[in-house]
């Protein structure tokens, strides 16, 4: 302590002659030294923070571009179902009505609520307000339900065309000069007008959920994505799960340590950090060109999964198991039970909720993975919903990619809205696994 | 019968043969089960084993084999002309037939043979599966009643059973080897084809890249130039920039993570970067092509200089986020396996907590923290969505961050995807790239492997 108040008192000359002692060269650092510890903190929370932030932006872009997805723009059109149009000779036969040409009719009622348009041009931009596929479709179901009906004036609400609904939604704004925008003054003046006679209204777009893909952004939907994405998860886990346990209780339990299983060890590391697009390529050679297997279908991308999400399982497997106590197994050899007793009867029963766990991380990977998909031609345009393992398909996140490669503005938004329910899926999956873990993970 | 049929009724059967076995060891030893050898349920397994393993082993074959074997019935009952055509122009034919067989429309008109074929080809398929489903139920009942005659009280059916389960998991632990020697074959034949066209050196070593060969000969670039290096520099520029994001933010957030959190940030900070970890890479690609790419166009436009849409740098920057939770995670796990006696030495002898880190911990961790690294530049040139949706498809040669890049793996999906003809370069090229891409990960792979274990091994 002494050395501190001679320090302080004696002046400048004092310590230019002597050389500093080692607590006060510590002591002249500290300040420094302190700020070092200060900033080097700070660096750390500001890599949190930045990866923090980039979640956030990543999630409300996604949000915000995709949630108005989920509503849509419908316009409500009086058609009169002309009976001379719809079935000239009366016969009311369900081919014929199927067959008759609705979307004249919606041309005509759209005609006649703005009889000032004359122009063929502005006929045509007049038309497009409407989704022509979608509103022809409305109105055969629902003649075909109630051919009662033909002859008579029906209110039915039919989708909007995309532009329109991108409009009414306001991503397509509207103080944008008029030749930099995709809809014009005209088309804006006939939605406000639809809209002051209460004929324009947005509302849960059912058809997003329960349609297959389309060319045409409003009528597009994503259920085909996630039947197909089900038939697949569901090859996957039937083959990934049994073989995954099987080669782990193996290699854990009953392997020799020797040279072959080290290889398999290896073998087994190695593949788990193999690109995703290798399986794909192995699929292509081997599943398609080598045993025939129907391209683009779910059987084949599900077995793709499964060699990609195998290593993981065997991984999650072999943790688990190691993590039950040896004794357990003694008390069972103790008693008289088998090798194979005691791992199926105790050791494997206890390890279950581990290997589940690592199971379903797993298998949320493989939904979420799109690159071996793609070589094994699920990126086919499929409109139908797949009803087999052997039916063309596709993927939740190939249809995302098939999405956001459409140049329409209205694809931006059901590119999002369709992460938003993948994502949905991802984190369902994967608060199950916490779930599990946490309500059956025993410490020993 | 269809095979779902097939299927459930073998299942029936095997639950059957079960029962039965169970049953007749019982009957065996007149209901004391002390008498047998094993467990009756064993007896039962048995059985089971017999009845439904054999037969579903043939089903299995007969299923892989069925269609070139009709393939074959069905080319030898077409007419010689049909039968001397080119390969390509036959399948296009046994596609039609097909087609019309299966009611669907074929590409031309249909003529009488094509329509006999077809006929013959539908009478080919249901006597197969009929056939087929005779021999699978006969050689399931055969199982059943060969296993039920085995029953007797001497016999070990525990031993047996067991040595049939030790049997399926040394062959379930096979296939992992087997999917390696897949991959590995796989892209080996159809390189080795690839090498035929193009030689390895222009491959490996030629600076042009642009695969799609003109129609007609004598047009320009009819040959198409297969040189991969522009393909190695946009991956490395991409990867390079990917771990200049991941690398100072994934150590930095491991540091402060092992070192300086208090126990409810950890907790409330780890979900979030498995968040960012779970998020599919398709997630990401869209994320970079629709907001990132846009930004730093902007940005280059108002500081005057020109970045184009597809930019290396918004894909790799996005990459890079992708790899910070794969970066953190495991310098995290390395980061706290130093032994705390090394922290406690440096803290005693008066060290600050940064300098303990910089000059003690991280020396010690660095083995592992570069294992990790070599990791994630594994995981980053292998990544595809992310850069086959914001890189491009130019060819560049460049080391501008600012320009348009591809990579090996865009190739191998725009080589992929769509039309493929298994006897062009194109298509082949593929397959070298993907040779190349697993030869060079796996490398990797190895040595960051065997670091990452070393290092372990010296601490424990």
């Amino acid at each position: 302590m002494s050395d501190t108040v001679v320090s302080e008192r004696s002046g400048m000359t004092n310590i230019a002659v002597r050389k500093k002692t080692s607590a006060e060269a510590v002591r002249s650092s500290l300040k420094k030294r302190y700020a070092a510890e200060k900033r080097f903190k700070a660096y750390g929370v500001s890599a949190l923070l930045f990866a923090f932030l980039m979640l956030l932006i990543l999630f409300s872009t996604i949000i915000g571009n995709g949630y108005s997805a989920f509503v849509q723009t419908a316009l409500r059109l009086d058609v009169t179902l002309d009976a001379a149009t719809l079935d000239p000779e009366g016969t009311r036969k369900p081919e014929t009505l199927g067959r008759a040409d609705y979307g004249g009719l919606i041309k005509k009622t759209l005609r006649d609520m703005f009889p000032e348009v004359t122009s063929r041009q502005d006929k045509r931009k007049l038309y497009g307000l409407v989704s022509l596929l979608g509103a022809t479709g409305n109105l055969r179901d629902l003649v075909l339900n109630d051919p009662s009906k033909v002859g008579q004036t029906v209110g039915v609400w039919v989708p909007a065309s995309d532009d329109a609904d991108m409009l009414i939604k306001g991503h397509i704004s509207r103080d944008v000069p008029e030749n930099a925008r995709r809809v014009s003054n005209r088309e804006i003046a006939w939605l406000d007008k639809l809209a002051a006679a209460d004929r324009l209204e947005t509302r849960f777009n059912t058809r997003f959920f329960t349609g297959g893909d389309s060319r045409e952004p409003e009528l597009a939907g994503i259920w085909g994505a996630t039947v197909g994405s089900f038939l697949m998860l569901t090859v996957t886990l039937l083959l990934s799960f049994p073989l995954g346990v099987a080669s782990a209780v193996y290699l854990e339990e009953f392997a020799p340590k020797n040279k072959w299983t080290q290889l398999v060890e290896v073998n087994i590391n190695n593949l788990a950090a193999v690109p995703s697009i290798v399986f794909g390529l192995l699929g292509l050679a081997v599943l398609l060109n080598f045993f025939g297997m129907p391209r683009s279908a779910p059987l084949v991308g599900g077995i793709v999964l499964a060699l990609m999400t195998l290593p993981t399982v065997i991984i999650a497997g072999r943790a688990a198991l190691t993590s039950v106590p040896p004794s357990i197994r003694e008390a069972a050899l103790g008693v008289g039970a088998s090798k194979v007793q005691t791992v199926f009867h105790h050791v494997l029963p206890l390890a279950m909720p581990g290997v589940m766990t690592g199971s379903i991380i797993g298998m949320a990977r493989a939904l979420g993975e799109t690159a071996p998909l793609l070589m094994i031609g699920m990126v086919a345009f499929i409109v139908d919903i797949p009803r087999g393992f052997t039916d063309p398909a596709t993927a939740l996140p190939v249809q995302v990619f098939l999405w956001a490669d459409s140049p329409e503005r209205a694809f931006v938004e059901k590119t999002s809205a369709a992460i938003i329910v993948l994502l949905a899926f991802l984190v369902t999956m994967n608060a199950l696994a916490v779930w599990l873990r946490q309500k059956f993970e025993r410490r020993w | 019968m269809s095979f779902s049929v097939l299927l459930v009724t073998l299942l029936i059967l095997t639950v059957i043969g079960f029962y039965m076995g169970r049953s007749r060891a019982m009957a065996s030893v007149s209901g004391h089960p002390r008498n047998l050898h094993s467990l009756p349920g064993y007896y039962g397994y048995f059985v089971a084993i017999w009845c439904g393993v054999p037969a579903l082993f043939i089903a299995g074959v007969w299923l892989v084999f069925e269609p070139q074997i009709v393939r074959g019935l069905l080319v030898t009952s077409l007419p010689e002309a049909m039968q001397n055509l080119a390969p390509e122009r036959l399948a296009l034919i046994l596609n039609d037939i097909r087609n019309i067989a299966s009611g669907g429309i074929a590409s031309q008109e249909a003529d009488p043979t094509m329509q006999a074929a077809a006929e013959y080809y539908n009478g080919l398929r249901q006597n197969g599966s009929i056939a087929m489903a005779a021999v699978v139920l006969a050689l399931a009942v055969a199982g059943l009643t060969f296993g039920r005659s085995k029953i007797s009280p001497e016999l070990r059916a525990r031993n047996n059973v067991e040595k049939f389960i030790m049997f399926l998991l040394v062959a379930s632990s096979v296939i992992a080897i087997l999917t390696t020697i897949g991959i590995v074959f796989s892209l080996l034949f159809e390189s080795i084809r690839f090498f035929d066209k193009v030689s390895p050196a222009e491959f490996l070593f030629g600076l042009d890249w642009s695969p799609q060969t003109a129609l007609r000969a004598d047009q320009v670039g009819s040959t198409g130039l297969f040189g991969a290096v522009p393909l190695f520099a946009g991956t490395l520029l991409i990867s390079f920039i990917a771990m200049c994001v991941a690398a100072p933010v994934g150590l930095l957030a491991a540091i402060y993570m092992a070192e300086y959190a208090p126990y409810k940030v950890r907790v409330a900070v780890k979900p979030m970067l498995e968040i960012l970890a779970g998020i599919p890479t398709v997630v990401y690609g869209f994320f970079a092509a629709l907001t990132v790419a846009p930004f730093f166009k902007d940005i280059g436009a108002s500081a005057g200089f020109a970045i184009s849409s597809e930019s290396a740098l918004a894909a790799g920057v996005v990459m890079g986020i992708m790899i910070i939770p794969f970066v953190s995670s495991i310098s995290d796990d390395v980061i706290t396996a130093v032994p705390q006696s090394m922290r406690e030495g440096s803290l005693g002898l008066g060290a600050t907590k940064s300098e303990t880190i910089r000059r003690v911990i991280f020396p010690a961790a660095l083995p592992g923290i570069v294992g990790g690294l070599l990791l994630a530049v594994s995981r980053a040139i292998g990544e595809t969505m992310i850069v086959v949706m914001a890189a491009g498809l130019a060819a560049n040669m460049t080391l501008n961050p600012l320009e348009a890049v591809t990579t090996v793996t865009v190739q191998i999906v725009t080589l992929l995807v769509g039309d493929q003809e298994f006897d062009s370069a194109k298509t082949l090229a593929a397959f070298a790239l993907g040779l190349l891409l697993f030869c060079v990960t796996l490398v990797l792979n190895i040595v960051a492997l065997t670091v990452v274990n070393k290092y372990r091994e010296q601490y424990e």
